[in-house]
């Protein structure tokens, strides 16, 4: 009985992963996509370890420095923000600013920034949230020297949380922006 | 050009085994939580079956069960009947008296070649009075659907309202662990028998929209690393892509005569705004244009409104504006900090919105003429409210300890039932319009 259940999962996700390769490869000529060329990154998305470009390493204006660009530790590549809110905290400004001056200076570099909210109200709504605070992002990363063909959006609203519960505490660590360096 | 439409033929097929892979599908469990405090007993009696074998359903069961689940009625157990009658003319009316029986069904299960013919009766027990006798064939395929169909006749008889008991329910299941997530966009009888999957995804799924002919779904997929918008057909599992442009693509809204989507695109400045989708054209139109974010319309039953969300005030508010972009949108929410994604009543001039009440999100209705609301749930974190087609009763997503469960609640806030899946979470429920004839 489970050997029988069990195999049709992996027929499941066998078809499945035919599936995707199938749709990842008619991307091209998509009638209704306006993904170009540097879009079809996307498709092989991924944070694995780097090779070949060096690390950029910034100093920060307090003396502390930051590491910058797809190296950097998970906590660097996180901005977090407050209820409903798509401002970004003066805490991230210097984080930030490392990360655009990495991009500046290896313009090959591709920078997925991936919005989130907290669970609480429309998922629809959530969605939105994710999309502003990862446009506010952006806005930064381009004031300060990144350009616009490094970045790219997306919004996963409160879909894919990175802490489960519902508190205060978890709700606060899903309010993000995921700094994802492309390969 | 030969290639490309190869490679579209590979996308339908995919979908299409998808669709008729159809297993582990999430089954439903339907309890009723709070019903009217006179719930009207009713007795359904056994139907009489004629046929070699033993009968092909339970078909007084299953309208007991339907009419039960409604939270008006309280069908009296078999076991309590003083006779079984199956036709009329059998009845004896003070048998039925002495229960404190209201109102009396009888029928019964014939053989028509392969297939059947249902035929009941409908009995006011204090005036000894036929309401209802009907004759109504039944596909053998299609049987316990057809037995739906007669609940909601027998329902429609007794309230005035038609029954929905023959409508179909779609929601998105999430189970598995961090790192290995299945998303499941799921279609259900409206009594949560006969599940099927109709697409399996590691990616989320969001948004299921019913077209206004229930044969298909428009939906969010974010299989591609991005938000998408794909139409499937129910029956065949054949589905297209309709919307994959840069940014966000949600919130799919079909209008009443079916022929275009309202949606939720950012396109390249990162901005949501709220856009129609001409289906059979590609035309896309864009109706509202501010640094807001605009989206989750939903259509007047008319077509001639989109309602949808907007926070250009602050927070999010509901606003409206004309289906055909002309004019300014008009805010049509006043109470509270937080009313957002409208549903649209069919039967009248009313609004279900998610309201945060106190600290608390919760299913409010908005009544349109005179601008008022009314909190319907009590839970902290309900979402999604969806009208049943005789805009009756609503259907929403909340929580039950840490899991996602669904919850329906009567417009007049007296009739509870929460719907739980047997495992993981259940979300976004969409409920389907009455079924075509």
């Amino acid at each position: 009985m489970y050997s029988i259940k069990h195999l049709g999962v992996a027929l499941l996700i066998l078809l499945l992963a035919g599936c995707a390769g199938q749709s990842g490869g008619s991307q091209g000529d998509d009638l209704f996509g306006e993904y170009g060329g540097e879009e079809a990154a996307a498709a092989t998305a991924g944070t694995g370890a780097d090779e070949g470009i060096p690390a950029g390493s910034a100093f920060g204006e307090g003396g502390e420095s930051v590491v910058a660009g797809p190296s950097a530790s998970a906590e660097n590549r996180l901005i977090y923000f407050d209820f409903d809110s798509s401002e970004v905290r003066e805490q991230y400004r210097e984080l930030l600013a490392a990360h655009a001056r990495y991009l500046a200076a290896n313009p090959a570099a591709r920078l997925r920034l991936e919005g989130h909210a907290d669970e609480r109200g429309s998922r629809e709504y959530n969605i939105g949230l994710g999309e502003r605070r990862a446009q506010a992002v952006r806005n930064l990363l381009l004031l300060q020297g990144a350009s616009a063909e490094q970045l790219s959006t997306v919004s996963y609203g409160e879909e894919r949380p990175a802490v489960l519960g519902s508190d205060e505490e978890a709700w606060s660590l899903n309010r993000r922006v995921e700094l994802v360096y492309q390969r | 050009m030969g290639r490309g439409r190869h490679r579209w033929l590979a996308a339908l097929a995919c979908a299409a085994l998808l669709a008729f892979s159809g297993m582990a599908a999430a089954e439903l469990r339907i309890e009723i939580s709070e019903g009217v405090e006179k719930a009207v007993p009713v007795a359904i009696v056994p139907f009489g079956w004629e046929g070699e074998l033993s009968a092909p359903a339970d078909v007084a069961g299953i309208i007991a069960a339907d009419l039960a689940r409604s939270g008006r009625f309280a069908p009296i157990p078999v076991a309590d009947m003083l006779q079984r009658p199956t036709a009329g003319r059998e009845v004896d009316f003070d048998d039925w008296r002495i229960l404190g029986v209201e109102y009396l069904v009888v029928g019964r299960l014939l053989p028509a070649g392969e297939d059947f013919t249902i035929q009941f009766q409908l009995f006011d027990v204090l005036r000894g009075r036929q309401l209802l006798g009907y004759r109504q064939p039944a596909r053998r395929r299609l049987l316990r659907a057809t037995v739906h169909r007669v609940a909601d006749m027998l329902y429609e008889e007794l309230t005035g309202v038609p029954g929905v008991f023959g409508t179909r329910i779609a929601y998105v299941t999430v189970s598995g662990g961090p790192d290995a997530r299945h998303y499941r966009l799921v279609v259900a009888d409206a009594d949560g028998e006969n599940a099927r999957v109709l697409v399996d995804s590691p990616a989320p799924l969001m948004s299921p929209a019913w077209s206004p002919d229930g044969r298909k779904l428009a939906y969010v997929s974010f299989e591609r690393d991005h938000s998408e918008i794909y139409v499937q057909e129910l029956r065949s599992g054949a589905r297209q892509r309709v919307s994959a442009r840069r940014g966000v693509n949600s919130a799919p809204a079909w209008s009443p005569d079916g022929r275009y989507l309202a949606l939720t695109l950012s396109r390249q400045d990162g901005n949501l705004d709220i856009y129609t989708l001409e289906l059979a054209t590609q035309l896309l139109k864009r109706l509202t244009r501010h640094p807001a974010i605009d989206t989750e319309a939903d259509w007047s039953s008319d077509g001639r409104w989109l309602y949808f969300t907007s926070d250009r005030g602050g927070g999010p508010q509901i606003y409206r504006i004309a289906a055909d972009g002309s004019g300014r949108p008009e805010r049509v929410s006043f109470e509270g900090s937080y009313n957002a994604r409208p549903r649209v009543s069919p039967a009248a001039e009313q609004l279900a919105v998610v309201h945060n009440d106190r600290g608390n999100y919760r299913i409010a209705t908005i009544d349109l003429r005179r601008a008022t609301l009314q909190v319907l749930t009590d839970g902290r974190l309900d979402e999604s409210p969806s009208f049943a087609p005789n805009g009756e009763t609503l259907i929403y997503a909340t929580r039950q300890g840490n899991r996602g469960v669904l919850a329906t609640v009567t417009v007049d806030g007296r009739i509870r039932q929460r719907i739980t899946a047997l495992e993981g979470d259940v979300r976004e429920p969409a409920w389907s319009p009455f079924p075509a004839n």
